[in-house]
């Protein structure tokens, strides 16, 4: 086994993000969704920290993972808000069961 | 050593995420998104951010999957009367994201980076806010101010809403 | 002024209508009188400042003087964008023309849209507009004038439905929309084009790469066309000018600023702006469209009641005009013909609005005799009438004289003669409809007694307006030939050595980045030459650099017999129109029963609308419906498998058989069509998650397209 380095780091995030993209495709439940859209993020932050700390020496790969952190709670809170409001007003939080403005 | 805990978090990240997407129980798949997040800090770790390792346990964990949790609970519906739906979007949905793995893993491999043998910083705490205030204060303070909106929009989305409102219609 | 002064000035000038939208989009409501006063104010302060930017270059007098200013916008590794302004003579003069139509408009809007439930909203959209079309103008590179071009359609979109509780307003509106749509299409194409090759989108550095390795054959040709596509869409050129007399919908003011004074007249400064970039035989497209797009609009402007639409094919025809002069090579005649259409087509418009603002409709044969009831709309409206038809010491000779005369030489130069032929036919027929328009409108006697006794002169806020455009419409004339007009002094052809000199060395990231152009440094020796031969091939213009003698002596000869035969035949329309409409010499309901079906073919406006509807709906709705179909049978029977092929055929026996079996073809053409909507919803899915698949599929398609791996 080769000593672990940045491909192994880029290989989990590859991973972490075709699982969001995968779950983002499919998961009709509207927080699942989020979930995978959480994965992708990681999978891309996962990256940036690897580069910051083999490719580069500077450290903007961590203030940009940290900015990815601060935007990712602020979709959290919007997005967790908007499925609260989607919850009062259709009872459900499936995506494929809200489309009242497609009649 | 150091390989063996790097295995041990990354591991822990697939698998946890696997469970993630596959689990047909959506409070399953919050409880095993914690170990995703989790596994992701330690990868931090690993990679010497320290700050961003606490970071991503406090927000992530403490924060947004708390926040997701929470909801969940709220909008639990039983499973049974699910609409079925039109148009099975999992099976070209398989293919194309493991297409998409092929292509970025390839490109992972087939790439030759110019890894650089430095070591891992010492501390990275005073290093980011020295650039956050200098270099990047721009974006820090837009971020603030993302972080402001979203509150806000949050909080107008939620509250109760009288049905009677004129001002809605007229404009 | 300095510079940096003008540089700010020119900034002012752009956010200053910017500061007015946000002011009163936000917090008119709140404000007394519902804002008006603010955007009136903005639009003043803009006016002064563009005055001053345009004495500045009044007093230097210098064509080639040019101030540019800007930042880096973005930088993503090799592709850079800069964000910037570029203010020369012709910058300075539209500059002065957006912003006192556009400030006229304002004031006569405070009359005019009295009393309306969206009153702010208006004055908002209209600052909204003057911004976007500043930026037009002030722009430096392709990519901001691309961005700005779709904003002031977003701005036509907005105020062309302004009335959207019409239907006709929001089909309107709809239908501009998508008109330009079509033409921005080649106009992207035509700009990304140039940016592969150069790899910039600055104007500047764009023509002295030109210089100093020019594209060649087909590709500049198409790079050409693609860019006037963009003109074609925006200024209304044939055959996309269909959607201009439906944006009559808008309110009258919008009319006047928008589809008459200084949007559609965006694509014909786009084409000044860039005329390096276009070759001969682009230029040659360019003069065959704008000659026929000319008399296609003068001919159905003839027949035309309603004011408004009839004014609308004036404008389309007087596009033509300035379209064809930047083909012919007469591009600055062309820009003097922009300039002072603007002030006497909105003008017109204007006075148009306050005829209808008097009598309540748009219907000529229900109006006439108004003179006496409103003497300044007369006054003033007959002096826009005069400018328009050619009469000499009105501003409209000078500048269509112009044209003519460039479109001539053009001729006499051995390439062909048509341009000028339809040109000059187009001009006679301008003079006959236009006082034919204020023949029916304001002479003669009343038709309708009862609309006539309730009209009355309008307000001072619609009055002044008129009266100090009709007065601009006189004065922008010059009184000079177009050798010595004072145009001449803001534009003349690009010195184009010049400009590679200056600009061609300081950007060389078109030889490190690998683009297809590879920049031979032996070419700047024959840079000169090149430029000089281009210069003369494409738009040898009469203000340009001496060609040498035998050119001067086509374009004076061309001068004399264009000015002469433009007096003749518009003063043949004039009369033709005066015998027909005065002195009743002929019957005009005689002429139009025995030339009947090209009465029909005028009034149906060439079939224009009905040939898209045959064809262009059509193959799009079928291209909708074979999409559908594709991803109904294919894309669906694969996933679902045999339980979609048993629902499919289920629907074969079900409702095909019954539908439009058992209840015979009478429906089937209905049922075509919602079968196409149908099929078009099932791939719009309206399910972000589908779209994801999408993207995802393609973008491994485009992997293995193009190879990247």
């Amino acid at each position: 086994m080769m000593e672990v380095g940045l491909t192994h780091y880029l290989t989990v995030g590859a991973i972490l993000f075709t699982l969001g993209i995968f779950a983002v495709m499919t998961r009709r439940n509207t927080v699942a969704l989020l979930m995978g859209v959480e994965l992708i993020l990681n999978g891309a932050n996962v990256n940036f920290v690897a580069f910051s700390r083999f490719v580069e020496t500077s450290i903007d790969g961590h203030i940009m993972a940290a900015f990815v952190i601060v935007l990712a709670a602020a979709e959290a809170a919007v997005a967790l808000a908007i499925v609260l409001a989607m919850f009062r007003n259709f009872g459900t939080v499936h995506v494929d069961s809200v489309d009242s403005l497609k009649q | 050593m150091g390989d063996m805990v790097f295995y041990l978090f990354a591991l822990m990240t697939v698998l946890s995420g696997f469970f993630v997407v596959f689990s047909k129980n959506i409070v399953h798949a919050g409880f095993s998104l914690m170990f995703t997040l989790f596994g992701v800090a330690g990868l931090f770790a690993m990679l010497g951010a320290d700050f961003l390792a606490i970071t991503q346990t406090m927000v992530y964990i403490g924060g947004v999957l708390v926040l997701v949790l929470f909801v969940v609970m709220m909008t639990r519906i039983p499973a049974q009367n699910l609409p079925k739906s039109s148009f099975n979007r999992k099976i070209p949905a398989g293919i194309f994201s493991v297409l998409i793995f092929a292509i970025v893993f390839k490109v992972i491999g087939g790439t030759e980076w110019n890894v650089l043998p430095v070591d891992a910083p010492e501390a990275t705490i005073s290093m980011i806010g020295q650039k956050l205030l200098t270099e990047f204060i721009f974006p820090f303070e837009y971020a603030s101010i993302v972080l402001l909106l979203a509150m806000i929009g949050a909080a107008i989305l939620i509250r109760e809403r009288k049905i009677d409102d004129d001002e809605e219609v007229q404009s | 002024m300095s510079e940096h002064a003008i540089l700010w000035t020119a900034l002012s000038v752009l956010l200053l209508p910017m500061l007015s939208y946000v002011i009163i989009f936000f917090f008119g409501k709140m404000l007394p009188r519902k804002g008006d006063w603010v955007g009136v104010t903005l639009l003043g302060a803009t006016l002064v400042q563009a005055v001053r930017i345009f004495v500045h270059f009044w007093q230097m007098g210098d064509s080639q003087l040019r101030y540019e200013g800007g930042f880096r916008w973005l930088d993503l590794g090799q592709f850079t964008a800069d964000a910037g302004i570029l203010v020369d003579g012709m910058t300075s003069v539209m500059l002065v023309v957006v912003a006192l139509v556009s400030f006229l408009v304002h004031l006569f809007s405070v009359g005019y849209m009295h009393g309306d439930r969206r009153y702010e909203r208006f004055f908002a959209f209209l600052g909204f507009f003057t911004f976007s079309m500043m930026g037009i103008v002030l722009a430096n590179g392709l990519l901001f004038l691309y961005v700005f071009w779709e904003l002031v359609g977003l701005a036509s979109y907005l105020l062309i439905g302004f009335f959207f509780h019409k239907p006709s307003a929001a089909d309107a509106n709809k239908k501009a929309f998508l008109t330009n749509r079509v033409g921005d299409f080649g106009f992207f194409i035509g700009i990304m084009i140039f940016f592969t090759a150069y790899g910039t989108f600055n104007y500047m550095e764009l023509f002295a790469q030109m210089q100093l390795a020019p594209l060649t054959g087909a590709l500049l040709t198409w790079a050409g066309v693609g860019l006037f596509m963009g003109c074609i869409g925006k200024s209304a050129q044939a055959p996309l000018h269909i959607w201009l007399p439906d944006a009559m919908e808008g309110p009258t003011p919008v009319s006047a600023l928008i589809h008459a004074a200084t949007m559609v007249a965006a694509g014909v400064y786009m084409v000044a702006r860039l005329l390096p970039l276009f070759d001969p035989n682009a230029l040659l497209v360019i003069a065959y469209i704008g000659a026929i797009t000319a008399i296609l609009g003068a001919t159905i402007a003839l027949v035309k009641t309603d004011i408004k639409k009839s004014l609308a094919f004036s404008t389309i025809s007087q596009l033509g005009y300035m379209v064809m002069a930047m083909g012919v090579g007469a591009s600055a005649a062309g820009m003097f013909h922009l300039t002072t259409h603007a002030f006497f087509k909105a003008l017109l418009f204007l006075g148009a609005g306050s005829v209808i603002h008097a009598v309540h409709t748009q219907e000529m044969p229900l109006m006439g005799g108004l003179r006496k009831k409103m003497p300044i709309t007369f006054v003033t409206f007959f002096i826009a009438t005069l400018a328009i038809s050619g009469v000499p010491f009105f501003s409209g000779f000078y500048s269509k004289d112009a044209i003519l005369a460039g479109a001539l030489a053009f001729g006499m130069q051995g390439k062909t003669m048509i341009p000028f032929i339809l040109a000059i036919a187009a001009a006679g027929i301008t003079a006959f409809y236009m006082f034919r328009m204020l023949f029916m409108t304001f002479m003669g006697k009343p038709r309708d007694e009862e609309r006539y006794s309730h009209a009355h002169e309008s307000p001072w806020t619609m009055s002044v307006p008129l009266l100090i455009l009709a007065v601009l419409a006189i004065v922008s004339a010059g009184w000079k030939g177009p050798a010595d007009s004072w145009f001449s002094k803001f534009v003349t052809s690009y010195d184009l050595p010049a400009i590679a000199a200056e600009y061609g060395h300081q950007e060389h990231h078109i030889v490190e980045s690998d683009h297809h152009v590879a920049v031979d440094d032996h070419a700047v020796a024959h840079v000169d030459e090149h430029a000089d031969s281009h210069a003369e091939a494409a738009h040898g213009d009469s203000h340009g650099h001496g060609h040498g003698d035998a050119h001067d002596d086509i374009h004076h000869k061309a001068h004399n017999m264009a000015m002469a035969m433009s007096i003749a035949i518009a003063g043949l329309g004039i009369f033709l129109s005066w015998l027909a409409y005065m002195k009743k010499a002929f019957s005009t309901e005689a002429i139009r029963t025995k030339l009947n079906p090209l009465y029909k073919v005028l009034q149906n406006k060439y079939y224009f609308d009905e040939f898209y509807a045959a064809t262009v709906y059509k193959f799009v709705l079928g291209f909708a419906w074979l999409n559908a179909a594709f991803d109904r049978i294919v894309i669906d029977g694969i996933v679902d498998g045999s339980a979609t092929v048993t629902k499919i055929g289920g629907w074969i026996t079900g409702s095909i058989f019954d539908r439009y079996v058992v209840d015979g073809m009478v429906n089937g053409v209905g049922n075509l069509i919602q079968g196409a909507a149908q099929g078009m919803r099932r791939v719009q899915t309206g399910q972000v998650q589908t779209y994801l698949l999408y993207v995802c599929t393609s973008i491994v398609i485009l992997v293995f397209v193009f190879r990247a791996l």
